[in-house]
């Protein structure tokens, strides 16, 4: 394995008694690389975080984190930090709390290279005014943030987190997108997943598709973006006329006859965003689709 | 949000993989966590008030609460309050605290839903659990010691450090009582451990579930139900609530330190049989399963199963360690020993009658008191007892009349008096004076000071269970 390589995972697989939660997943991340991970629901996306985070281990195929090989007993890997299901948060406690507890635990030098640690992370994050308020009044968003700043405490360099644009306003969501770019840029190696394909599309180099507990594509993402099927554009007129067609060259042939029938054409859109579409064309079984 | 200030480190300064969460952090860490509940710190604060408040206002009543043990001393002197409060702690407070707080420890997490994430911070689960069984054990000793030291200043303060009156009827000095108290706090300690430990098996092995919180409830609920029963000996004593009584035979001279030292074993048998089955069940769940609700199986074969074996086992060890035990039909109360409790507490407490009314002390050798003990008012014909007897006279019932006699000093006379005597299975008696009036009769006698309490119209005591040769 190369040392730029933070994950790299074949033929893994997970299962809970007759249920088959991971059929054989194959995932390479690199060093400084952000990487989507997407599926739909059940797809075993949570599983392979837990196994990330070290919170489980596979049945099978080999997994190794930060050039370590997972098998035995579950053991949380040095470097790997992150969440699965939000952020775990203890309400009665407020936000310096939880984080200080966190630095405590992870035995730095001193106290005060703790209390350090916890203001940067909580500046980085924006929650500075609100560190001494309890975590059970914070917003979804705001969970969020905390979750991030826990994650960052451990200056991890595999991080590991499950939807963490979640309740993020848009201004948020830029914020953490700012973050991870930095973080990969220092070179540690981000995996994020998310139900938006946009959110994915602006952060993330590379992305893996799950469905069904298997790898259906794993690329760049504008190598999905190419794999998309025939879409179905969206065309208005200027006088309010919708038309709906499937691939370009069908697009191309209505907009050729609205103009020469002398209909100005007022809008031309794809129906579904590319990725979207890419992601339903690859994930829904063939009867849905 | 900010802008992004910070950098990373390089994989040298990286925290290691056993650096994160040491068992002292760990344990900080669950105590921040257990403090930062209100309703745990309301419940800390009454525990270090409350007891205090009570033996205050109970002092100040006429009216004393004479069917509890001690109770009806607590005029008398302030040790008296501190043990009845030791007496109400092991009814109901102390299994009530374990459950609040042992009952909890691992369930709060599962309804937090946090495990992913302490499980990542502390990156062990034998870690995590050693910390939590630390802080839960820490916050209820904290929880004991308020109950102890609330209970006795509030005695001290409303009726002062005077002697008091033991359960076989001797006067402990001050000084003495005091350290008795602290005997008996100590005793307890064992039980509330026993009694922890199944709170946090029970909060292990049902997950989120609010059973787990009840289970040292309801154990102590079930056990209360037991004690009633006319258990055979070894059965009583392998039970782990059995401490919660056993600190009574301090009070006695010599002091019943068999059933004590029985007590504290099987409850720390407990203790420690408990919590070992809650850490193979820890240490044995999926961290990734955030629906974990407990299993039926997985509790009554690493939960129960365990407890019902040890009570067992300890049960038949005791058996074979005891014989005799099968003396009063198996529930340790005969009459020799109705007797000669009531004999040697009559004689201790005549002689602080006669202070009381100015009378010239004597000694219990002159008194040379006896007592004849009989259960029941009819003739079974044929059954030894003699007439007038329509049970054998053993095992607890409210039915027990016995009649002391004891020589007057500078007499020929032989006095006597009568008793009705309510013995319950656990050991514990109360005679009830029938007479003669002017020895006990009366609840109060009229000394040259004004009238104050007859020591001789009611008495209090406990019967050592176990069979004479194993007494001691």
């Amino acid at each position: 394995m190369g040392n730029d390589r933070a994950v790299r995972a074949r033929g893994v697989t997970r299962y809970f008694g007759d249920v088959v939660a991971l059929g054989g997943v194959d995932l390479d991340i690199a060093a400084g690389q952000v990487h989507g991970l997407v599926g739909p629901n059940g797809a075993g996306k949570t599983t392979l975080f837990g196994l990330l985070l070290g919170l489980a281990v596979p049945d099978g195929g080999s997994l190794e984190i930060l050039g370590r090989t997972t098998g035995g007993a579950p053991s949380v890997p040095a470097g790997v930090a992150g969440f699965v299901d939000g952020p775990g948060l203890y309400p009665a406690l407020t936000a310096r709390q939880n984080l200080a507890a966190l630095a405590d635990l992870q035995q730095r030098a001193s106290r005060r290279a703790n209390g350090a640690e916890v203001e940067r992370v909580l500046a980085e994050v924006g929650l500075t005014d609100v560190a001494d308020d309890r975590v059970r009044g914070f917003s979804l968003g705001m969970r969020q943030r905390l979750g991030l700043a826990a994650a960052l405490l451990a200056r991890p360099r595999l991080l590991v987190l499950d939807e963490p644009a979640n309740g993020l306003d848009p201004a948020g969501r830029r914020h953490l997108h700012d973050i991870l770019r930095r973080l990969a840029a220092e070179g540690c190696a981000v995996l994020v997943s998310s139900h938006r394909m946009d959110d994915l599309a602006a952060v993330c180099t590379e992305i893996t598709l799950l469905a069904r507990g298997r790898t259906v594509f794993t690329g760049p993402i504008e190598k999905l973006a190419a794999e998309t099927p025939d879409l179905d554009y969206r065309v208005v007129t200027a006088l309010d006329v919708q038309h709906t067609v499937r691939g370009v060259a069908r697009l191309d042939a209505l907009v050729g006859r609205l103009v020469a029938a002398g209909e100005s054409v007022r809008e031309i859109a794809p129906s579904v965003p590319p990725l979207e579409a890419a992601f339903l064309a690859l994930t829904e079984p063939e009867a849905d689709r | 949000m900010s802008a992004a200030t910070g950098t990373l480190l390089g994989p040298a300064e990286v925290p290691a993989a056993d650096a994160g969460g040491s068992t002292p952090a760990a344990y900080r860490f669950e105590l921040v966590k257990l403090l930062s509940q209100w309703r745990l710190r309301i419940v800390l604060l009454a525990c270090w008030i409350a007891p205090g408040l009570f033996v205050a206002a109970v002092g100040r009543q006429s009216a004393l609460p004479s069917d509890t043990l001690f109770g009806r001393w607590m005029h008398a002197t302030g040790w008296a309050g501190a043990l009845v409060v030791l007496g109400f702690c092991c009814s109901w407070a102390l299994p009530l605290l374990t459950s609040l707080v042992a009952g909890d420890a691992f369930a709060a997490e599962d309804r937090l839903g946090t495990w992913r994430h302490l499980v990542m911070a502390v990156r062990s689960p034998r870690r995590i659990f050693v910390a939590k069984v630390l802080a839960s054990t820490s916050v209820i000793l904290v929880m004991v010691l308020g109950l102890a030291a609330s209970g006795t200043v509030g005695g001290l303060l409303s009726a002062g450090s005077r002697p008091l009156v033991g359960l076989d009827g001797h006067i402990l000095t001050p000084g003495a009582a005091a350290v008795r108290l602290l005997l008996a706090w100590a005793v307890v300690l064992a039980p509330t451990l026993a009694f922890a430990g199944v709170g946090l098996l029970g909060s292990v092995a049902l997950g989120r579930s609010p059973m787990g919180l009840l289970v040292p409830a309801v154990l102590a609920f079930a056990l209360q139900l037991l004690r009633l029963l006319p258990l055979p000996v070894p059965l009583r004593l392998a039970l782990p609530s059995e401490a919660f009584l056993a600190w009574h035979g301090l009070f006695t001279d010599p002091a019943q330190l068999g059933p004590l030292w029985i007590g504290v074993a099987v409850a720390l048998a407990w203790a420690v049989v408990a919590t070992g089955a809650a850490y193979l069940l820890f240490v044995r769940r999926d961290f990734t399963n955030l629906a974990n609700d407990g299993s039926a199986r997985r509790a009554v074969v690493g939960g129960v199963l365990p407890l019902v074996a040890l009570l067992g086992l300890t049960a038949v060890t005791l058996a074979a360690a005891m014989p005799g035990a099968a003396d009063g039909h198996g529930s340790g109360i005969t009459a020799p020993k109705v007797e000669e409790a009531l004999a040697t507490s009559f004689g201790h407490l005549y002689r602080l009658q006669a202070r009381e009314l100015h009378r010239p002390d004597v000694t219990e050798a002159q008194l040379a008191t006896s007592a004849t003990c009989d259960r029941g008012a009819a003739s079974v014909p044929g059954d030894g007892d003699g007439e007038g007897d329509r049970v054998t006279d053993n095992g607890a019932g409210d039915d027990w009349r016995c009649v002391v006699s004891w020589h007057i000093p500078g007499a020929q006379a032989v006095g006597s008096a009568t008793y009705q005597l309510d013995v319950t299975a656990e050991g514990r008696y109360v005679a009830d004076g029938d007479g003669p009036k002017e020895v006990n009769g009366t609840f109060w006698v009229r000394t040259a000071t004004g009238d104050a309490p007859n020591p001789l119209w009611q008495i209090d005591g406990t019967l050592d269970l176990l069979p004479p040769a194993s007494q001691h």
